[in-house]
């Protein structure tokens, strides 16, 4: 019999516990999840960009809920604990439910602490805690009002910072004299607030708030000098409160958290404590760092491995404001025992701070430029005595022994042990090592393989750096290229903030983005029209005048001005009379040229423009429709003939391709797309160099992607088997939709791919079912407005302009 | 027979042509592209590249400029000169507009005319 572990909350640190513990021990426990919060794991530091509209909820999720699918994990959402009966060794929710366990955890974080004032609880006041906060403040912030923030620390600026940013009026109040005092002394404490009130944001220091005005809902806020501040949004961002209550109902051992030992237990052995809610040594924590050391702890105790030990470690802290750099650690109070270096560039807006003692750094402030943070952190973690440096040490590692160096050389210089990423604990080493042996050469990929910035962000500097500096000319830091001369925003930035903002026009989007043209150029016009189109169905309305030529005319444009037509050949399977009107078309305009092409297609070529049309509806009456071989969408599917006809057929290859050409036909795609299916692995349809390829085998189907076979040659990658041509179907098209979203504009599905990461492509789409659904239903739901033939169309009269010369003039009437 | 105004000659009204979009005249054995810009701007060119004759008409057009389909050459609308490091200048011919219809300078139309090469299939 499986163990019982039962875990209560649903936040960062569990999250990260239950990696660890499925990575050791699969098999271990039925594990149970109880969730306050209505939703899956996600990365509450990136609430910040989310409310800010850099980010959106899906992209700060952790773990979808095929993860919890994938693991065997039943998650209770929206279930909160009401109590623990530890004599039963049971747990139950408000809704009633009682679940027993062998092993408890508990993992309830903190509370945002409201300040008693009257009025707090008046509609309007709001804590900056969980995503159910931050769409309320959205909800606020659509009034372009007035908005307060109570309290100056790291979370009350983020959060004005965000507000601002989405267009209201904002002031903070904060108690101290100077802003974040708990991470910054009172210079960088003036920087910051010098910089947010250049912003635009009112900043009122040693307020104290009095009360909270407003009858039905919040007017504003009184402070205890008489001063009225007006407000329609009131965020209280003071502190936080480790959340033990429920612990301590139960009967543990409390006092600022659940008290528990370096081993994560509580004074219950049966009973563990994990996250912000536990107290170590005396000391609580408000930061990942710390909290997924414990995961760490807590996962090796559950696996039956007991030599694992918290032990307390500084963590420091940066502010997720974009544009402002700052960095904190340690301990800046001043002494009589302690000595300070102390830099400053006003021009440059810089402000560096070492505290010192016995020789060995003991604090650090930096604001302005915060690269070498981590060296010095480094510096202070293992106690180095620095007297030999003492006199450059300030202006960062690129200037020890001699030379200054430059950036690359500093991330360079780091020790293998040093921290790049404070979030996850991911050192210099580790990335390294993943960079040489996995081949990585972008960031996204070295997020993907170590988790590194993958968190806050903060890092991304010094993670490039490192890779600049074990790639060398290799390395592309440019690889994240603006789109083109229009904009400084690359395709990814573009794609994110037409969600993020609910772009729907390109007039909108260049205004939002400012672009820096007036009307775009030839390079970014199709990209932005496409975004939208893929984006926005059934409201987007497609500007055909960003399109190229090709898919405006729906034919290919020839070298001497002619166009050339393929006419759609399901699976490339055709009959006598299709045969036969192809030849009769031929005749009756005279065209030149006719060509099978290497997609199983028949292509004519050398057609005037003026007689697209006419051309168009000779083949319509005999049944065809546009093949949109010019098309940035799904060109052909490639098949052999299969169970039909083949003695080595193991599938109906021909059916299966036919299928998916009528399901798939008329979806535009970042750049084209070409697909095979064979009926068995002798791959007769050469379906391992294809966008996406089908081998059939006897007991189902292999599904294959990323292959090329033009410019670059390059083998398909596995997806994944699948039982059934309705699943393989389903993949597919789930595959395809995720490119849609993800892809850059010109971007084939094996660059993509290989962007992304081939791992998470099968994460997603084999291992993750609700995400597959979630695509697939997204694709059948912009198919509603993409499958209309516009060949047809154009037979009807749709867009006659483009076919006929507006005049014809009398050239002798000009000479007059 | 097209209204004549002495030496301007009307080739349609600005609605036949789409916003950043293009419309041909023929004249000939010449072939004019007739652009619209998002300002309502008209413009009028040799529909052929100087690059290697691609017909201009059927580029993107954007700001004041078309993007050539065959090569991605742009071409500035209002001069007709290659833009960025290419080199080159197709044929502009001077416009007009009035109550909504567009006219194009007949003697530009005639001196190109005079500069077609003389055998057409014709
Ligand atoms: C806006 C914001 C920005 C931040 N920025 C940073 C940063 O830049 N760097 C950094 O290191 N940290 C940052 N933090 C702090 C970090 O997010 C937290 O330290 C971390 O999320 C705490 O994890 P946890 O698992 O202990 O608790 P939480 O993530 O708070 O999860 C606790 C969960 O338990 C649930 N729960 C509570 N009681 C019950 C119950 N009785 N039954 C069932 N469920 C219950 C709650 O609903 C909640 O979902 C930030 C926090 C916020 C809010």
């Amino acid at each position: 019999m499986k163990q019982k572990l039962v875990i209560i909350g649903n936040g960062m640190a569990p999250g990260r516990m239950l990696e660890h513990l499925f990575e050791v021990a699969p098999d271990a426990y039925d594990v149970t999840i109880f969730n306050a919060e209505p939703r899956v794991n996600y990365d509450r530091i990136m609430l910040s960009p989310v409310l800010s509209g850099c980010k959106t909820f899906d992209d700060i999720v952790i773990h979808g809920d095929g993860w919890y699918v994938e693991h065997g994990v039943m998650l209770y959402k929206g279930h909160r604990i009401a109590a623990i009966d530890r004599a039963a060794k049971t747990v139950t929710s408000e809704h009633g439910e009682t679940v027993p366990y062998d092993k408890l955890v508990i993992a309830t974080g903190s509370n945002p602490f409201i300040i008693p004032v009257p009025g707090h609880d008046l509609p309007g006041v709001l804590s900056y805690r969980d995503l159910d906060d931050v769409e309320a403040m959205l909800l606020a912030a659509q009034s372009r009002e007035k908005a307060v923030v109570i309290g100056g620390g790291l979370l009350g600026l983020e959060a004005a910072a965000g507000l601002k940013e989405r267009g209201m009026d904002v002031t903070v109040l904060h108690l101290m004299p100077t802003l974040m005092e708990r991470q910054l002394d009172p210079s960088a404490g003036h920087l910051l607030r010098h910089e947010l009130e250049s912003r635009g944001i009112d900043i009122v220091t040693e307020a104290r708030s009095a009360r909270i005005l407003g009858d039905a809902k919040v007017t504003g806020v009184e402070l205890k000098d008489g001063t009225v501040i007006d407000a329609s949004l009131i965020v209280m961002a003071v502190g936080i409160r480790p959340n033990i209550a429920l612990a301590q109902d139960a009967g543990l051992e409390v006092d600022r958290g659940i008290v528990c030992s370096p081993t994560m237990a509580t004074s219950d052995p049966d009973i563990f404590a994990v996250g912000e809610c536990v107290e170590v040594d005396g000391r609580v924590y408000g930061l990942v760092a710390p909290l997924y050391e414990m995961a760490r702890v807590l996962a090796g105790h559950l696996s039956g491995n007991p030599s694992q030990r918290f032990i307390h470690a500084e963590t420091p802290t940066r502010l997720k404001v974009t544009g402002i750099d700052l960095y904190s650690a340690g301990d800046f109070a001043e002494g009589d025992d302690r000595e300070e270096i102390v830099l400053r560039d006003a021009a440059a807006g810089i402000y560096k701070r070492l505290i010192l003692k016995d020789n060995r750094i003991i604090g650090v402030v930096l604001y302005g430029e915060t690269a070498d943070g981590s060296w010095f952190y480094d510096l202070m973690k293992k106690g180095t005595d620095i007297s030999e440096m003492r006199d450059t040490l300030i202006f960062g590692s690129a200037y020890q022994g001699g030379a200054p160096l430059d950036p690359t050389a500093a991330v360079a210089a780091l020790p293998l042990d040093a921290e790049i990423c404070g979030c996850n604990g991911v050192c210099k080493g580790t990335i390294v090592e993943a960079i040489t042996s996995k081949g990585l050469t972008s960031l996204d990929e070295v997020r993907a393989h170590t988790k590194a910035s993958a968190s806050c962000g903060t890092c991304t500097g010094l993670v490039e750096g490192l890779m600049a500096a074990t790639l060398g000319d290799a390395f592309n830091p440019n690889a994240v290229k603006p789109i083109c001369a229009c904009t400084d925003l690359s395709h990814n930035d573009v794609r994110r903030l037409i969600r993020a903002k609910e772009l729907k026009s390109i007039p909108a989007l260049m205004q939002a983005l400012e672009w820096k043209s007036s009307g775009g150029c030839a390079k970014c016009r199709p990209a932005l029209n496409y975004y939208l189109v893929c984006d926005w169905p059934g409201e987007y309305a497609d500007d055909y005048q960003s399109r190229f030529i090709n898919e405006r005319v729906h034919a290919n444009i020839q070298k001497d001005g002619t166009y050339s037509v393929v006419p759609r050949m399901w699976g490339g399977q055709t009959t006598a009379d299709e045969l036969r009107a192809i030849a009769d078309c031929v005749d009756k305009f005279g065209i030149p040229t006719v060509k099978v092409t290497g997609g199983q297609r028949i292509d004519m070529l050398g057609i005037r423009k003026e007689d697209l049309p006419a051309v168009w509806a000779d083949l319509g009456r005999a049944g065809f429709v546009s093949g949109h071989a010019y098309a940035k969408g799904l060109r052909t599917v490639k098949t052999c003939v299969g169970t039909d006809w083949c003695r080595f057929g193991t599938q109906d290859s021909t059916g299966f391709g036919v299928r998916i050409e009528k399901f798939m036909w008329g979806s535009w795609t970042p750049a084209k797309v070409k697909m095979a299916v064979s009926g068995c692995p002798r791959n007769c349809s050469e379906a391992t160099c294809k966008d996406v390829g089908v081998i059939c085998v006897d007991s189902g189907y292999e599904i294959h992607f990323a292959g090329a076979a033009g410019l670059d040659i390059k083998g398909t990658e596995v997806l994944g088997h699948v039982k059934t041509e309705d699943e393989a179907l389903e993949h597919i098209v789930a595959l395809v939709q995720m490119y849609r979203e993800q892809g850059h504009y010109l971007e084939r599905i094996y660059k993509w791919a290989r962007r992304i990461g081939y791992d998470e492509v099968r994460r997603q789409i084999m291992d993750d079912a609700s995400a597959r659904k979630a695509y697939f239903a997204r694709f059948v739901f912009s198919q509603k407005f993409a499958q209309v033939d516009p060949w047809s169309e154009r037979v009807s009269g749709k867009d006659k302009h483009e076919f006929k010369p507006m005049a014809t003039i009398d050239t002798l009437q000009a000479a007059e | 027979m097209n209204a004549i105004e002495t030496k301007w000659i009307a080739v349609g009204s600005i609605t036949d042509i789409p916003r950043e979009g293009a419309r041909c005249v023929e004249a000939g054995a010449l072939r004019i592209a007739i652009f619209r810009t998002v300002d309502d701007d008209v413009y009028a060119i040799e529909d052929r590249c100087p690059h290697k004759g691609g017909p201009l008409s059927q580029g993107i057009v954007h700001g004041g400029c078309v993007t050539c389909p065959l090569h991605n050459m742009v071409i500035a609308l209002e001069s007709g000169e290659a833009q960025g490091a290419d080199e080159g200048r197709a044929t502009v011919f001077r416009t007009r507009q009035r109550d909504g219809l567009i006219f194009v300078s007949g003697a530009d139309i005639a001196s190109a005319e005079a500069r077609q090469p003389v055998s057409t299939a014709a």
